[in-house]
């Protein structure tokens, strides 16, 4: 190890800050209708787009009818980017001739992409045109991103509001977030990207003269390519010889810098950003993992600006921070050691566990991207999570199993968060016999139904998954590791689709019939199973007048509170999966470091 | 519902020309101008011929060059039109069976070496494509090629030497050896 992994962490920290706190401002004043006043030829212009797209600007939208726009607006996302999928061989840009995506996987990865989750039963550089990975990826990038941004937004005008009807117009909250926020940030990252090596073109794949000739072996074929087998009924191999390397290219830096960005995590190409060319240097990597935290962290700051006290939004970020940081130091820990059964066979026991990593992020660099990537429900991997040793795996699984909300997706981190500390409040309320309130709004019965529902719906398709995929023989079938290590996989499947991460232990073959629908509907109703809950609680709180500050007040801000919405966190995550932990990771370390 | 779906549908519509067409090429475009080599991959060209990519692996295991690490892609090592790992988990027997083989053939390959063998060339990496190797893999097989090339051990050790690229600003990730551009500084030597 080269450098210390504190320095990594500190000034990762300090600049994700220092970029956010600004972008953070920029965020409130583009939601709070500051920006359009300030440039009124802006406001003049908006008023011209609202009339072309059909949408009267004052509007301001009860909760019911702002979800339904938001389920619309995706569930038109879901059609065409299955569409698309189905008919790539028909369009242009597609020089590798690939034919259609079969209907379940193109199922699952419209579901995958339109939820944020960005779970990826394919291979990208083997499976998706050009077209497709833009005009149907790309766009959903974008807008599933955007689904957060206003989403959250809604939530906290449901704070500020007093006596109001409305919580927003989700087109003009939707266009603000992609044209003002996720657009220009994508544009200069993806640049930066390619100066760094990431490729972006839309050339034929590259054919590369070796400059040592292989020989390796592969299923014999007949003329029709189906692989030819002997009578008992094996595969025949036989010996091939080639000095031709053929490189996948494509437009990946536009894509990469919103997968990021907009923390979806759907590589281009299906190493993700393991791949050289979507992160070539340390650099990149480095970046990349600003760009997971980067919105996560200004909306924190956006929200503290927007309700009117900084220490709030504070609050949320230390709680996210100090969670943060002690899964890191688990993960770094657990990498920098190595793998017994290896060095008993004679390798260096000093160098860490390098299988699933690459040299040029070594150790350090590749255990906080797993953590950022998980604590973020972003699911982009610069290394492959299957791989880690048990206890580096159960952290990447133990962030997702939290909500997402350690940093999480862009809008749902803190939105998840936000229903977390009311349940702090509610907690707290019960225990000191007072009436919860949360920045000056009562919280009443149909809030805390709400906030259960948002809380309890994503374990119930976790754990319900994955006991349907261990007791059935299609879903035991596609563990590509034995014992404990396969329940790890298909508990790590669930997890991540079920908090829309898209990470994932990837030797399950998960592109099947069984694993697409069962996987895609954990991810739909993991996204709008707590989105819906978050905007009725938003709409009720808007309408609610807001309470003064008095004495008998609980603070919720300040170290106490970061403690309480931490244990409250901390209590819910490990009492719904310890037990599905214990068969997984936990007893694949103690095997493993038993002798 | 019946005036939402309008504006459902054009924003929809409106947010895919912009960010699903005119957003990648706009970028494009740009970076064709400003950084045309990147943009298309870094290649690395001999004469007219490609043979190669400065950010992609390729498969070496004869005796003459510097190895590569092992590579998972299928259905050949470094596949760059398939990338990916093994997912193979710590506790699997078929990644224990694996390093035990690649152990096997280096020690066979360097029988003088007392040193533990570096765990990067057992083990393989995220993207089946890792154009690197550590420092210590790379020393490791000097003597090996200095011998296979009847060159001076010294001489193919100052080339390795040269050829580490040290942790980005100090501090960005590990300090590695790139093993393409190794080896043709390796085939560079003899003419």
């Amino acid at each position: 190890m080269n450098t210390s992994p504190w320095i990594q962490i500190g000034l990762f920290l300090i600049v994700l800050f220092v970029v956010a706190w600004p972008l953070g401002r920029y965020l409130a004043n583009v939601f709070d209708g500051q920006l359009t006043r300030r440039f009124i030829w802006l406001d003049k212009f908006e008023h011209r787009f609202c009339r072309f797209i059909g949408t009267n600007p004052e509007e301001d939208m009860p909760w019911q009818r702002y979800a339904t726009a938001i389920v619309l607006f995706n569930v038109i996302g879901v059609a065409v980017v299955y569409g698309l999928q189905r008919f790539q061989s028909e369009l242009p840009l597609n020089p590798q001739a690939f034919g259609a995506v079969s209907s379940d996987s193109a199922f699952n990865t419209a579901i995958s992409f339109v939820t944020n989750t960005n779970w990826q039963g394919y291979g990208g550089e083997s499976t998706m045109s050009y077209l497709t990975q833009m005009l149907a990826l790309t766009v959903q990038n974008f807008a599933s991103g955007a689904t957060g941004i206003a989403v959250v937004i809604a939530l906290i005008r449901g704070f500020t509001r007093r006596n109001a009807a409305g919580i927003g117009n989700a087109w003009l909250d939707l266009s603000h977030s992609i044209f003002y926020v996720l657009l220009p940030l994508s544009f200069i990252f993806s640049l930066i990207l390619v100066n760094q090596g990431v490729i972006q073109n839309f050339n034929a794949y590259q054919e590369v003269k070796l400059i040592e000739p292989l020989e390796y072996a592969a299923p014999k074929q007949d003329l029709n390519g189906q692989p030819l087998q002997d009578d008992l009924g094996n595969v025949i191999m036989e010996a091939i010889k080639t000095d031709k390397q053929s490189i996948a290219m494509g437009p990946v830096a536009s894509q990469e810098a919103i997968k990021l960005i907009g923390t979806n995590g759907g590589g281009f190409f299906n190493a993700n950003s393991a791949h050289p060319f979507e992160n070539p240097t340390p650099l990149t990597n480095f970046l990349e993992m600003i760009s997971i935290f980067l919105i996560p962290t200004a909306l924190c700051f956006a929200f503290g600006q927007m309700v009117g006290d900084q220490r709030q939004g504070w609050t949320i970020l230390a709680a996210m921070t100090v969670l943060f940081i002690t899964m890191a130091a688990v993960a770094l820990w657990s990498e920098s050691h190595s793998n017994p059964l290896i060095t008993q066979l004679g390798a260096d026991g000093s160098m860490g566990n390098l299988e699933g990593k690459e040299i040029r992020f070594g150790i350090i660099s590749s255990a906080l991207f797993a953590t950022v990537t998980t604590a973020a429900s972003c699911g982009a991997v610069n290394a492959m999570h299957d791989s880690f040793l048990p206890l580096g795996g159960l952290i990447p699984m133990g962030l997702m199993m939290l909500g997402e909300v350690v940093f999480g997706g862009v809008g749902a981190g803190l939105y998840g968060m936000l229903i977390f500390a009311i349940l702090a409040v509610f907690l707290s309320g019960l225990m000191i016999g007072r009436t919860p309130e949360y920045l000056g709004k009562k919280i009443g019965v149909f809030e805390m139904k709400m906030v259960s529902i948002a809380i309890l719906i994503v374990p119930l398709l976790v754990l319900g998954g994955a006991a349907i995929a261990v007791v059935t023989e299609v879903g035991k079938a596609s563990m590509a590791n034995p014992g404990a290590h396969g329940f790890s996989e298909v508990l790590y499947a669930f997890t991540s689709a079920g908090n829309n991460n898209g990470s994932a232990f990837a030797g399950l073959s998960a592109n099947t019939p069984f694993y697409n629908i069962l996987l895609a509907i954990a991810m739909w109703f993991g996204r709008f199973g707590v989105i819906i809950p978050v905007l009725a609680i938003a709409g009720r709180l808007a309408a609610k007048p807001k309470l003064a500050v008095t004495s008998g007040t609980l603070p919720t801000h300040g170290p106490l509170f970061v403690v309480l919405l931490i244990s409250t966190i901390i209590i819910i995550g490990a009492l719904n999966y310890v037990p599905a932990l214990a068969l997984g990771p936990i007893i694949e370390h103690l095997q493993l470091f038993s002798h | 519902m019946k005036n939402l779906i309008r504006p459902a549908i054009t924003l929809f519509i409106l947010i895919s020309l912009v960010t699903g067409l005119l957003y990648p090429l706009a970028v494009t475009g740009i970076a064709q101008i400003a950084f045309p080599e990147h943009a298309a991959g870094s290649v690395i060209k001999r004469g007219e011929e490609v043979i190669g990519s400065s950010l992609i692996g390729q498969n070496f295991s004869g005796p003459t060059y510097f190895w590569s690490r092992p590579s998972a892609t299928a259905p050949m090592p470094y596949n760059a039109a398939n990338s990916g790992g093994s997912n193979l988990g710590p506790t699997n027997p078929v990644l224990i069976e694996a390093v035990k083989e690649r152990a096997k053939n280096i020690l066979a390959s360097h029988p003088d070496k007392v040193e533990k063998i570096p765990t990067d060339l057992v083990t393989t990496s995220a993207s089946g494509l890792d154009p690197h190797i550590s420092p210590a893999a790379a020393y490791y097989q000097v003597e090996r090629v200095a011998t296979a090339r009847n060159t001076d051990a010294a001489i193919v050790k100052s080339l390795v030497d040269r050829s580490i690229e040290t942790p980005q600003w100090g501090l960005l990730g590990d300090s590695r050896v790139n093993v393409l551009r190794l080896n043709l500084a390796l085939d560079a030597l003899e003419k």
